[in-house]
């Protein structure tokens, strides 16, 4: 045990476990991304909200999120002990700017992860914890008819104070009740400064997974000659741009849309 | 006192086995009752503090700089001879063996030198096997190049690098010693004084560089491995920091000093920009394997390219003199070093020199690109091309390189015989610091064989029995003689420290360097050397009235640093001058105008000179005694060299 | 050219320090970075001022003692190059030019302008070697090495331990040296015995020096005289964790059935 220990207090075992924490951010922002994609469809909320639901009461998923708030807990941790250790080895600062040559993002993942946090907590609050403990979220009843798949949707107010969700077919009809986030969503981002919220944070979100994204990789050690262009590519072209892009284009879309309403 | 070298009888070629057989050895178990002082951590230091430590005697070792990693033989560029004969094409030992002969004009003893090529190939197992990354070839075993004349490849060499590598080599071998416990470095310390008691060396005075205390310290010998003198010539391509105290208090101590007059003078150096110059930069004979010598054929020429009213392109072919390959058209531009710069300095005395100073001759890599094409130049030459653009502001792709001879190493050295020992009984010189192996010349890629081998492979044996004779009675550091020789310290340095004169220690390292080039360099006469004895004279006396030196000893201060080497050199100055004077005859390094041959060359004086000077110390102020030790050759015939 | 230059000043380690100004006066573009501070001291020296301190040797940028943070650069503006190698025609007229000490917890100032790298060779003396002694070694030709390893191997060996890279490194990290040194001995077949001790010694005095974690922002890379590649830490990454999760280090108790 002890060696174990010894070798996650040492500087490269810290390191390791910011890369390792970090890659896992790196996975699961794309099935975020991915399952957010829902919200461009022009379904009244159906695809989103029964994702939502499905993401809360799946239990092998719910088991990965709660691995996925330590995730984000222990990066941050890491990241703060690991930045107080390097102010201490510097303890007088040089009197001029330095000049030397790295990407602006590298030398400031702090302040952008700090952003990112700060966003998490925002967004997390907003969406998960309302969502999951409170009442403020309301119900939607989607009804569908299996033959000619025509839909309508309907507000619900449930009688049961603990109910979640139910699917049930009568006739030909198949009816979900669900919370509904997707009104949630659409009321948040109508609003222009929580939209700047958003694209603030994915903008830092961008600068941060440009260097993090390799970096990753940098202090695992792979890298090679052939593959780490390849790496490089992916950590600037999907990770840093297509990723937040996708991201804050849903607040700004919605928010676009509640105006032109 | 007569010199013994203690060389051994017999056939060359088992001198050294037999010597190594009947040798003292020292009990296992008695090794660490013995205490070794190894000053200086270059290849010679790093290597016998490294191998002495390994045998299990306690080491303390010495450097001036703030790490062992530091010392100056990191700086060699061009590579390591080693009669491995991995390319096939004749070498041997003996040819080793002879070449070295030879190229020190036959100022060098055989046994010494026999020794030499024959460990040299322990050399290149030995830094294998530490991982020192020398070049290879595609098939993944060692490359070999030709170097500095020789007529085989046997040079070893790690880019343009060798030195540091092989440095960095011994530097970890001593550094597993230091982690094991068994050498104890001592960094930022500067050796000032030999402790003799009975005659014998038992220890040394150094001052700590970052407190300025004085300490102590005690041993059942000491090594010298301290380096050369060359920055006697204030300007060389030897380090700033490197100097000659630490031998020159051996020798006022009564190690004799021999050959002091022999140096080397570099071909291929940049030339001296101003006066501003503090040191000068070689570039790596490799050069001259593809670059071609030249100087203009007229004066009038020459003056056109000075005033910059030509460039060197524009000349046209007619107009240039390939003085080397002109004169020596079996050898060309690969002469030895000796030949090469005299040709250099006689081109700028005959007004033919170029560049603003009219001290440089051009290097020219035009052919070569042509031939070869600027890519392949580039992957052999490139670092050696960026370091000489990046002082000149010059592109060697464009315009010829302009070359200057520079002081690069000094084979003069304290004397020892065959066992490394100086005259006085537990005092070493090895590497540089002695005079042995190199005789009047050194050949390219030898000074790094001989630092190694001294190191990893002579004074692991020659020391045991040295050791074994006095036996592992501990060495009493409360003897009066540790006190004395501290006081004597502290004294010189309060004496130093009490000059508030008016001219700056830099000055007179300066005006010293000017004295020796213009009349100890690459040719003296015996009227030079009379004056320039007097003019030594007349500066030291100069500095020990009107130098300044800043600050007190209890501090970092270079200024008094400085000035005590600088004291050190005036000395040294006088002694290299009368050396010169005393030796009428030119030999290698050494070129004495009224000696050479109709065509110039120089002319040895076998009958007269064949032997070795040795110097020995006999107060401030009073000529120094000669001791003589005559150079016997039974294996090899003396001939004029000839590069023709 | 005239210059002015904001110099650090302190007596000693245990001494505050701060920036003093001097003029360096009719500097001549030809003239190294040290051969102006050269000119400084002298004229200093003939008021009986204490000349600037700094450290210096070879002059020929290889045996890594000179350092000076220039402008906010180790070694001044130019790439690939030690503060010895750097001319005064990089500068220009009238120009004000700051310099500092490597400033480092590992590294305590000396005084002005030097500093203690001993930190740097007790990494090395913690492992950076191949535990052979001198004789009884094989034939240098008896394991061939391919070319391309043996010159991968003497790029990480060109290291010259100026330290240019902690100066850098916003973080004061020193992995780029300790990583130059654990790369070359790892790729050559020669350091393969002690590979995976090798990395975790030199890791761990590295960590008690008190250097700073790597980022992996490249200032290191960027700022290094001898252009030691990131590469390296990455092997040296890939090689500490393979030694601590993977390797077996010790032998297996076969001292037989239990206690």
């Amino acid at each position: 045990m002890s060696e174990i220990k010894q070798t996650f207090n040492s500087s490269l075992g810290k390191k390791l476990i910011m890369a390792l924490t970090g890659l896992f951010l790196c996975t699961f922002i794309i099935v975020h991304l991915g399952g957010n994609l829902f919200l461009f469809k022009d379904d009244q909320g159906y695809g989103f909200n029964v994702y939502a639901n499905f993401l809360t009461h799946f239990p092998p998923i719910e088991v990965i999120a709660y691995l996925l708030y330590l995730a984000i807990i222990v990066h941050a941790f890491y990241a703060l002990i690991l930045t107080l250790s390097n102010k201490k080895s510097r303890p007088v600062a040089y009197a001029s700017q330095s000049k030397s040559p790295a990407s602006w993002s590298s030398k400031n993942m702090g302040l952008l992860g700090s952003i990112l946090l700060l966003f998490i907590v925002i967004h997390m609050g907003d969406f998960w914890y309302k969502y999951k403990f409170t009442d403020t979220v309301g119900f939607k009843e989607y009804r569908t008819n299996v033959l000619t798949n025509q839909r309508t949707v309907a507000d619900f107010k449930p009688v049961d104070p603990t109910f979640e969700h139910s699917v049930t077919t009568v006739n030909d009809e198949e009816i979900v009740r669900v919370k509904d986030l997707h009104a949630k969503v659409a009321t948040t981002f109508s609003c222009w400064w929580y939209v700047l919220i958003y694209v603030i944070a994915m903008v830092s979100l961008s600068f941060h997974l440009v260097h993090g994204f390799q970096s990753a990789f940098q202090t695992l050690g792979w890298t090679h000659r052939k593959y780490t262009p390849v790496v490089k590519f992916i950590g600037t072209w999907f990770f840093a741009v297509i990723i937040p892009l996708g991201f804050a284009l849903m607040p700004v879309v919605y928010f676009f849309q509640s105006i032109s309403k | 006192m007569s010199l013994d070298a203690k060389i051994p009888q017999g056939p060359l070629a088992e001198k050294w086995s037999k010597h190594k057989f009947n040798l003292k050895l020292v009990n296992p178990a008695n090794k660490r009752k013995y205490d070794v002082i190894v000053v200086g951590t270059g290849l010679a230091g790093a290597s016998a503090a490294a191998s002495l430590a390994e045998l299990g005697y306690n080491v303390k070792a010495f450097c001036f700089q703030d790490s062992p990693r530091r010392a100056h033989s990191i700086a060699a560029q061009g590579g390591i001879n080693a009669a491995k004969n991995y390319q096939n094409d004749g070498d041997s030992v003996y040819r080793l063996f002879y070449d070295t002969i030879k190229g020190g004009d036959y100022r060098a003893r055989e046994g010494n030198v026999y020794r030499l090529a024959e460990v040299s190939v322990n050399i290149i197992d030995q830094c294998v096997a530490q991982g020192v990354p020398f070049a290879r070839e595609y098939g993944g075993l060692l490359d070999n190049r030709s170097f500095g004349g020789s007529q085989v490849s046997r040079t070893f060499y790690a880019r343009g690098q060798t030195g540091q590598q092989l440095l960095l080599g011994a530097y970890s071998a001593l550094n597993r010693q230091i982690h094991k416990g068994k050498v104890k470095m001592y960094t930022r310390s500067e050796m000032l004084d030999v402790v003799t008691i009975d005659g014998h060396a038992k220890g040394i005075i150094t001052r700590n560089l970052v407190t300025g205390e004085i300490d102590t310290h005690s041993g059942h010998a000491v090594l010298l491995c301290t380096g050369g003198y060359g920055n006697v010539f204030y300007l060389s391509t030897n380090a700033i920091g490197s100097n000659v105290t630490a031998a020159w208090r051996a020798h006022k101590r009564g190690a004799f000093f021999a050959n002091p007059c022999y140096t080397q003078i570099h071909p291929t150096c940049i030339p001296v920009s101003g006066d501003h110059q503090s040191k000068l930069t070689l570039m790596s004979e490799s050069l001259r394997n593809d670059g071609r010598v030249w100087a203009p054929k007229t004066v009038e020429v020459a003056a056109k390219l000075r005033k910059k009213e030509l460039t060197a392109d524009q000349v046209k072919e007619e107009d240039r003199d390939y003085f080397l390959e002109r004169k020596y058209p079996s050898f060309g531009n690969l002469v030895p070093r000796d030949v090469a710069s005299r040709n250099a300095k006689e081109m700028a005395d005959e007004g033919r020199g170029v560049g603003t100073s009219g001290f440089a001759v051009f290097l020219d890599f035009a052919d070569a690109i042509k031939r070869l094409g600027q890519e392949a130049v580039a992957a052999k030459y490139g670092n050696l091309f960026d370091m000489y653009y990046q002082i000149t502001n010059e592109d060697p792709y464009k315009q010829p390189m302009r070359i200057y001879p520079a002081v690069h190493y000094t084979m003069g050295g304290l004397w020892v015989d065959y066992n490394l020992s100086t005259n006085v009984p537990g005092l070493y010189a090895l590497g540089e610091c002695n005079f042995s192996d190199h005789g009047a010349n050194r050949l390219g890629a030898s000074a790094l064989m001989q630092g190694l081998s001294d190191g990893y492979f002579v004074i692991p044996y020659t020391l045991g029995d040295y050791l074994a004779t006095i036996g592992p009675k501990p060495v009493d550091a409360n003897h009066p003689a540790f006190a004395q020789t501290k006081k004597d310290v502290t004294d010189r340095i309060a004496k130093l420290l009490a000059l508030k004169g008016t001219k700056t220690v830099n000055e007179y390292h300066r005006d010293l360097g000017h004295i020796m080039w213009e009349y100890c360099g690459m040719a003296r006469t015996e009227e030079g050397l009379t004056k320039a004895k007097g003019m030594i004279q007349a500066l030291r006396a100069d500095f020990w009235k009107n130098a300044i030196v800043i600050g007190a000893n209890e501090e970092v201060n270079a200024s008094l640093e400085r000035a005590g080497r600088v004291a050190d050199f005036l000395e040294l100055g006088e002694l290299m001058v009368d050396d010169a004077q005393m030796r009428k005859e030119s030999c290698g390094g050494h070129f004495r105008l009224e000696s050479q041959t109709e065509e110039g060359e120089a002319l040895r004086n076998d009958d007269v000179f064949a032997f070795v000077g040795a110097w020995e110390y006999k107060g401030d102020n009073q000529p120094e005694e000669l001791h003589k030790e005559t150079l016997e050759f039974e294996f090899v015939h003396l001939t004029q060299r000839s590069y023709k | 050219m005239n210059l002015t230059l904001k110099v650090w000043r302190q007596k000693d380690a245990n001494s505050s320090g701060k920036m003093v100004s001097y003029k360096a006066e009719n500097i001549s573009p030809d003239m190294s970075f040290l051969e102006m501070l050269d000119v400084v001291n002298e004229s200093l020296i003939h008021k009986g001022d204490e000349p600037i301190h700094f450290d210096h040797d070879c002059r020929e940028g290889i045996c890594g003692m000179c350092s000076l943070y220039i402008n906010g650069r180790p070694h001044g503006p130019k790439r690939a190059i030690t503060t010895c190698q750097l001319h005064m025609r990089s500068f220009h007229d009238g120009e004000t030019i700051t310099i500092e000490p490597w400033r480092a917890a590992a590294f305590p100032v000396i005084k002005d302008l030097a500093v203690d790298r001993s930190a740097f060779d007790r990494i090395q003396q913690a492992g950076g070697y191949v535990s052979v002694n001198t004789g009884g070694v094989p034939d240098a030709n008896i394991i061939p090495i391919p070319k391309v390893i043996a010159d991968e191997a003497f790029n990480s060996a060109t290291c010259i331990g100026c330290g240019a890279c902690v100066a850098a490194c916003k973080n004061a990290s020193a992995m780029l040296f300790v990583s130059a040194k654990v790369s070359q001995l790892g790729m050559l077949p020669q350091g393969q015995p002690e590979r995976w001790s090798r990395v975790q010694s030199m890791v761990a005095q590295m960590d008690e020096e008190g250097f700073g974690n790597c980022t992996n922002t490249g200032a290191c890379e960027a700022e290094c005289p001898k252009e030691i590649t990131l590469t390296n830490i990455s092997r040296m990454n890939n090689d500490f964790f393979s030694a601590k999760l993977f390797r077996e280090e010790k032998v297996h108790d076969h001292s037989g059935g239990g206690e």
